[in-house]
């Protein structure tokens, strides 16, 4: 995995609420069978007017002009700004290597739904939670400067604009090892495997029906 | 001896190591594969040279993609028309031959929704710890085990080492008390527990259902609820083993047998949590109050009884939720509707792993025997779990009330719940759904999903427009 230490970057600012995994990659891209190349489809339904189809080129296709990612201000923005209760519903990890794909290292929101904020972690993209005060904040600051952008530092824990306001996060003591050293967690796992070995060869003593062979 | 929540019993049953910064790795009893969100993980455990930790700890069934028409049944994945699909199938096939991961295939009986074909199978059992690359993986919960939906790099490291990395939870106890009036089912409960507490209330949690109305389910009724926990933003949903579960379980293929059973069953007992034991929430609900349940938005917190008026953004004030309600409006096209009588339906699907079990089948072809479907109907078609459940359906008779009532029978997976297959919503439509989400395009670009039950449903496919099911009967 791709390490995460810091990152500055344009903020583009998502003013909605509940995004569901569905509205960040729709079901017909999740029919691919690799981890790449779902960033032109991200947000397919809120970003083109048509209807996307997988393996279409989407040069050309017609563009909602209102949606934020299609504004020439937010060119190359890096750091999405959205309401509460980001990622809900399914548990999809297409949505954050779609995010990822587009080139989105950052997701900052007052609230995040728990699998897809799980997921981001298994993928060098950070999420961080901030209070609906701060959220608010900087929607208001974006909306006022163009080329608005924020410096997060992961381990420090902060956000902090360019005026220099800094904005103090938590974050998971594994998680953050995990992403600040790029870590592979199947790697780190295994090398407990004396343990679930052992646990295993209890269980099967003591729960012997969990071992069951599905012939 | 401290009292423990039955997730608390079933957190220590599998921890196989507390580290020192917080994190805990949990061992994983079963993973159910499908082909949406497996490839990646396959295709991760090949690159890095790794086996899958134990084989019989998964099973695996293709679901989100394929076909209900007999037609393209007919000949197993070749008969896939969507040549990506059928790409996806294949892979799952080839993967699980190359793995020795057991698969029920597109041409085997045993195939279905996951979430169905798990406990059917008596795959999942009380007490396990279970997983699947599919939110609704907390559907397993009902049967007292420990269940969740993960994402593609988690289904790897499943499938490379059994286990998760994992942080507590915190507790929460959702209490139903009382006796459910008729017509009002699992679905109406747990749709009026997402209005209670909201898409985002048991985020961060696992949820207990408990109490009354809850005890008096069936496991169909159970599963329901449990499925959609994660549509109040909890990962986890559970239901206390009672006799109920234990009477479920007992001769499923999978389920342990002879010496073995009575000592299981002896262990499931103690699946309930302690009197006293220490909930960090508690939210109760009357069900003599909860009534057929309809969602008017495009969230599943945006539900109100079929009775109420659809509530209007000008009334709401929380900013975030005005603005939410507006778009929600516009997006269902409800300017000029004020009651849920007023939305002309297109199409109905019975279905989904929250709703397309054999007791599931059984009301929806209650309400509509001897009825006729709506001539203004475009569609109306239900779709079972499994081929299982198909297969009892159509022994009870139930595939030809349906058909003559003008409802299509069709063949097992999940349909129009997520139009992953050729299934799907027009542009504008109005659906009536038994499925689990009503978001923005999930059934189709520009689809219009109002969740239910599939009594509810039922009724109106015969109205073409919502119904309380109860009135419906009268007549």
């Amino acid at each position: 995995m791709r390490a995460f230490t810091q990152h500055q970057g344009i903020v583009a600012p998502l003013d909605l609420a509940n995004v569901d995994t569905d509205m960040i990659i729709p079901k017909q891209f999740l029919k691919s069978i690799k981890r790449t190349g779902f960033g032109k489809n991200l947000f397919d339904e809120l970003r083109y007017e048509d209807e996307g189809q997988p393996d279409q080129e989407c040069t050309g296709r017609p563009l909602r002009e209102d949606f934020v990612l299609n504004q020439a201000k937010y060119a190359g923005s890096s750091v999405l700004l959205a309401r509460r209760n980001f990622g809900c519903g399914s548990s999809r990890e297409h949505a954050p290597w779609a995010l990822d794909d587009y080139g989105f290292r950052v997701v900052i929101a007052p609230s995040f739904a728990d699998i897809f904020f799980n997921n981001c972690f298994k993928n060098g993209l950070l999420p961080i939670q901030l209070s609906e005060e701060n959220v608010e904040q900087l929607f208001q600051e974006v909306a006022n400067e163009d080329g608005y952008a924020l410096s997060i530092d992961l381990e420090a824990q902060t956000v902090t604009t360019q005026s220099g306001t800094s904005f103090s996060f938590d974050v998971d003591d594994f998680r953050k090892h995990c992403l600040l050293n790029g870590l592979d967690d199947i790697g780190l796992t295994l090398q407990d495997q004396d343990a679930i070995k052992s646990y295993e060869a209890e269980r099967q003593q003591s729960a012997p029906w969990l071992f069951v062979n599905k012939g | 001896m401290s009292t423990k929540t039955l997730y608390d019993k079933l957190w220590d049953q599998h921890l196989v190591k507390q580290r020192d910064d917080g994190s805990a790795l949990i061992y994983i009893d079963l993973q159910l594969l499908h082909e949406v969100t497996s490839p990646q993980a396959f295709e991760g455990l090949r690159m890095a040279n790794r086996k899958p930790w134990r084989i019989s700890g998964n099973l695996a069934t293709p679901d989100h993609n394929v076909p209900t028409t007999k037609n393209e049944r007919r000949e197993g994945v070749n008969g896939i028309a969507d040549p990506v699909s059928k790409i996806q199938v294949v892979t799952l096939d080839e993967n699980c031959d190359e793995f020795g991961i057991t698969e029920f295939n597109m041409m085997d009986e045993r195939q279905g929704i996951v979430h169905v074909v798990g406990p059917e199978q008596g795959a999942t059992l009380p007490g396990m710890t279970v997983v699947c690359g599919d939110s609704h993986t907390s559907t397993h919960g009902a049967f007292g085990a420990l269940a969740h939906g993960i994402g593609t790099s988690e289904v790897e490291h499943v499938l490379a080492t059994q286990c998760l990395v994992q942080k507590k939870n915190k507790n929460m106890l959702v209490r139903v008390d009382g006796e459910l009036s008729p017509y009002v089912s699992a679905k109406d409960v747990v749709l009026a527990i997402i209005g209670e507490i909201g898409t985002a209330g048991g985020t961060g949690y696992v949820i207990e259902f408990g109490g009354t109305g809850i005890q008096s389910l069936s496991m169909e009724g159970r599963m329901t609820v449990c499925n959609m926990a994660i549509e109040a933003g909890a990962r986890v949903g559970l239901i206390a083993v009672d006799q109920t579960t234990i009477d479920y379980v007992e001769g499923r293929p999978y389920a342990p047998k002879g010496e073995q059973w009575d000592q299981a069953v002896e262990a499931w007992k103690d699946l309930v949590s302690d009197e006293g034991a220490h909930f960090d929430n508690v939210v109760v609900l009357k069900a003599e109050d909860i009534k057929p349940q309809v969602t008017w938005g495009t969230s599943p917190e945006m539900v109100i009884a079929i009775d109420q008026a659809i509530p209007r953004s000008e009334d709401q004030t929380d900013p975030v939720l005005k603005e939410g309600y507006a778009r929600a409006w516009k997006y269902m096209g409800l300017e000029g509707k004020s009651v849920l009588a007023d939305i002309t339906l297109d199409r109905v699907f019975i279905g989904s792993c929250t709703n397309s079990r054999i007791e599931d089948l059984r009301i929806a072809a209650e309400v509509v025997k001897g009825r006729q479907v709506a001539e203004s109907l475009k569609q109306a078609i239900v779709v079972p779990g499994s081929g299982l459940v198909k297969a009892q359906a159509e022994a009870e008779g139930l595939d030809e009330i349906f058909t003559q009532a003008g409802l299509e029978w069709r063949e097992p997976g999940c349909s129009m719940c997520l139009a992953m297959n050729a299934d799907k919503l027009g542009n504008g439509e109005h659906c009536a759904s038994t499925s689990n989400r009503n978001f923005e395009g999930r059934q189709g670009f520009g689809g219009r999903t109002h969740l239910v039950s599939p009594a509810m449903a039922a009724a109106a496919a015969i109205a073409g427009h919502f119904v309380d099911v109860n009135e419906l009967v009268k007549h």
